[in-house]
């Protein structure tokens, strides 16, 4: 069929001569056709897809009412009810509290604010890319609780956690920034994420997009906010998630909390000096011995310098690249375990034998341009390997992962194919072991 | 192949569609699925075997109101014009079918379907029909939580690659949980087929392979 989406047909476009087996003409496309089609021409543009359910967030408890909650996540508090996600930044606990004069919206600056004191900064060694963005991520705990690490990889986080992480990139000047400014190439804030812990057990997820004089930032409507901000000079914009967007990758994790960049593993003071894009700790960041030492972490009984045990640093990066940017989905227990695809790392022996029996040899169902069977990883073979495909391309049809980033990340991308190349083939692949 | 006019019916099944979403009520007290005060009429089934088939009843219903063979049937060619093939039923795009390159677009013509209606490009690139039957080709690995995410969400499996069109998926993820629950239990019901359906591609001018440069068809490396 061929369709056409803008108004009437005119009468100088006849419709195209079919050629067969391309032969189906439709006089009128459905609605429900046009309205899809409008979603899909949105997300081939590079822009998010807006697919958040108004189905109406649940607020967060006042902190002090929740504590006695928090031990046990399965207790739903007797008044549930949150509170609407506040509409500026500046009020959602992440800064120290002003006097009258500063009070939100007054014209004080969220963004000259003090942390408040109940925040810690935090670094995880392998970070998740967003396009060379650069982050800071804050944490805060309800006073008078800590984090449960019994399991010691599904902690549980007491009723009223918040996590913040701003994203900032070069900042192009007043072109996209809604202001007069000339270009200054300085990382600019452009958004900062909220995720916070509910009475009920569940995790609520927002947005919050900054002025363009950096003073404020304000709540980010359900459905995100395509072409926020350009990506350096890539030529690219960042799109600010809808919540939908946020939850295909925050709850994917199957028991762990959703909470990707905050593990033991994640926090050792065990550095991978390879980890692509590491980020220098700063001096005041907590990481997982400041949590022990400070009663914020109870009852773990892990290594205190976790770090994944590989067979060369390159491999240790590689892996550890794939668990921070693609074990939040592919994991062993979340919605998509029954792939058998598992980047997850917990910092003990045998998780890169784990994740390399997942995808050495094994058959992919997505299979690479023009050929009938692809594996996951070929031996040796990188451009064989449907993994080096699929994190080096952006086509929104292709790219791993399918939301999040709109720029290759080279330097990653030629560290796994590195490594693929280190892999030596000791078994039959799947598809081998199918032949007769 | 003779060129054959078609108007389609995804209008009328869509509007279907609404109709069932929208009102749910009475179907869903046929089926005993809604919970209330229960009469004699209405009352669920004693056995879970009762329960079941209900509930798979309630799943062909709905795939048969909502339009879903429009696509994910390939069209044959009958004696009165193209109609669904039902010994492929809900297989999707048939993996073995030769497509030349679509045409190109001309004017406000900008989408094409092929005559299975199991491809149809567009500015999106090309995309082909999903196998919705249980073999391991099709929905066999899909849970139902995997189903009913990827049509809340318009992601496929919930996480992953968009959905394209010309799936409606802002229609359906209006169905209630009991509704996909129905639907995806009627699913598992139905001759499996085995059929791989290829992958969608990217539009023309989008780099194909790790180089940049669109990479030649390949022989089967194995099976």
């Amino acid at each position: 069929m061929l369709g056409t989406m803008d108004g009437p047909t005119r009468r100088d476009d006849p419709a195209p001569a079919a050629d067969p087996p391309w032969i189906s003409l439709v006089l009128a496309l459905p609605l429900v056709f046009l309205g899809a089609f409008g979603l899909a021409c949105t997300a081939v543009e590079g822009r998010a897809l807006l697919l958040g359910d108004d189905s109406g967030e649940a607020p967060p408890p006042p902190v002090a009412a929740v504590s006695a909650a928090a031990a046990d996540p399965t207790v739903v508090a007797a008044s549930s009810a949150p509170a609407p996600l506040p509409d500026l930044l500046s009020q959602t606990g992440l800064y120290a509290a002003r006097g009258a004069a500063g009070a939100p919206g007054s014209g004080a600056a969220a963004g000259a604010q003090e942390l408040h004191p109940d925040v810690f900064q935090f670094v995880p060694q392998y970070p998740l890319w967003t396009d060379g963005a650069t982050k800071r991520r804050y944490v805060r705990l309800p006073p008078g609780t800590s984090i449960d690490a019994s399991k010691p990889d599904a902690w549980v986080f007491p009723v009223g956690t918040r996590f913040w992480k701003d994203f900032a990139f070069p900042d192009e000047g007043g072109a996209h920034a809604g202001s007069s400014a000339p270009r200054s190439g300085a990382p600019r804030k452009v958004e900062t994420r909220l995720i916070e812990r509910l009475a009920d057990g569940s995790w609520r997820f927002a947005s919050y997009v900054w002025d363009a004089d950096g003073r404020e930032a304000r709540l980010v409507p359900e459905g995100g906010l395509p072409n926020a901000a350009p990506i350096g000079e890539t030529g690219r914009l960042h799109d600010i998630p809808s919540r939908g967007d946020c939850l295909a990758c925050h709850e994917g994790a199957g028991a762990r909390a959703p909470i990707l960049g905050f593990t033991a593993l994640q926090l050792s003071p065990d550095r991978d000096a390879l980890a692509p894009h590491a980020e220098v700790k700063a001096a005041d960041a907590i990481d997982l011995e400041g949590l022990v030492r400070r009663g914020l972490l109870e009852g773990y009984v892990g290594p205190a310098r976790p770090g994944i045990v590989a067979e060369s640093p390159e491999a240790r990066a590689s892996l550890g690249y794939l668990h921070g940017n693609c074990s939040g989905c592919h994991n062993r227990g979340g919605p998509l375990a029954d792939l058998g695809l598992d980047f997850e790392q917990t910092g003990r022996p045998g998780d890169a034998e784990r994740v390399l029996s997942s995808v050495v040899g094994v058959e992919s169902r997505f299979r690479l341009p023009g050929e009938q069977h692809s594996v996951r990883v070929s031996a040796g073979e990188p451009l064989e390997s449907v993994l080096r495909f699929r994190i080096g391309t952006r086509n929104i049809v292709q790219q791993m992962p399918p939301l999040g980033s709109k720029v290759v990340d080279q330097e990653a991308t030629e560290l796994v194919a590195s490594w693929i190349e280190s892999i030596v083939n000791e078994a039959p692949t799947s598809a081998e072991k199918e032949t007769p | 192949m003779k060129l054959v006019l078609i108007i389609h019916s995804l209008y009328l099944s869509g509007l279907a569609l609404t109709l069932v979403a929208c009102h749910p009520d009475d179907k869903e007290k046929q089926w005993g699925l809604v919970s209330g005060a229960a009469t004699p009429a209405d009352a669920a089934p004693a056995s879970p075997e009762a329960r079941q088939a209900a509930l798979v009843e309630r799943g062909k219903h709905l795939v048969d109101t909502s339009g879903c063979h429009d696509c994910h049937t390939p069209f044959k060619m009958g004696a009165q014009g193209p109609e669904p093939d039902m010994s492929r039923m809900l297989s999707g795009h048939p993996e073995g079918m030769e497509l030349p390159p679509a045409p190109a677009a001309v004017g406000p013509w900008i989408v094409a379907s092929s005559a299975t209606n199991t491809a149809h490009a567009g500015p999106w690139g090309t995309s082909f029909t999903a196998n919705l039957t249980p073999d391991e080709t099709g929905l066999g690995p899909w849970t139902l939580e995997n189903f009913r995410q990827a049509i809340r969400t318009g992601r496929h499996m919930g996480r992953g690659r968009p959905i394209l069109p010309p799936m409606p998926y802002p229609v359906y993820k209006n169905f209630t949980d009991d509704e996909f629950a129905a639907i995806y239990a009627y699913l598992r019901t139905i001759p499996a087929v085995k059929n791989r359906v290829p992958d969608p591609l990217p539009p023309a001018a989008a780099p194909t392979a790790p180089g940049g440069a669109p990479k030649a068809p390949a022989a089967p490396k194995a099976g």
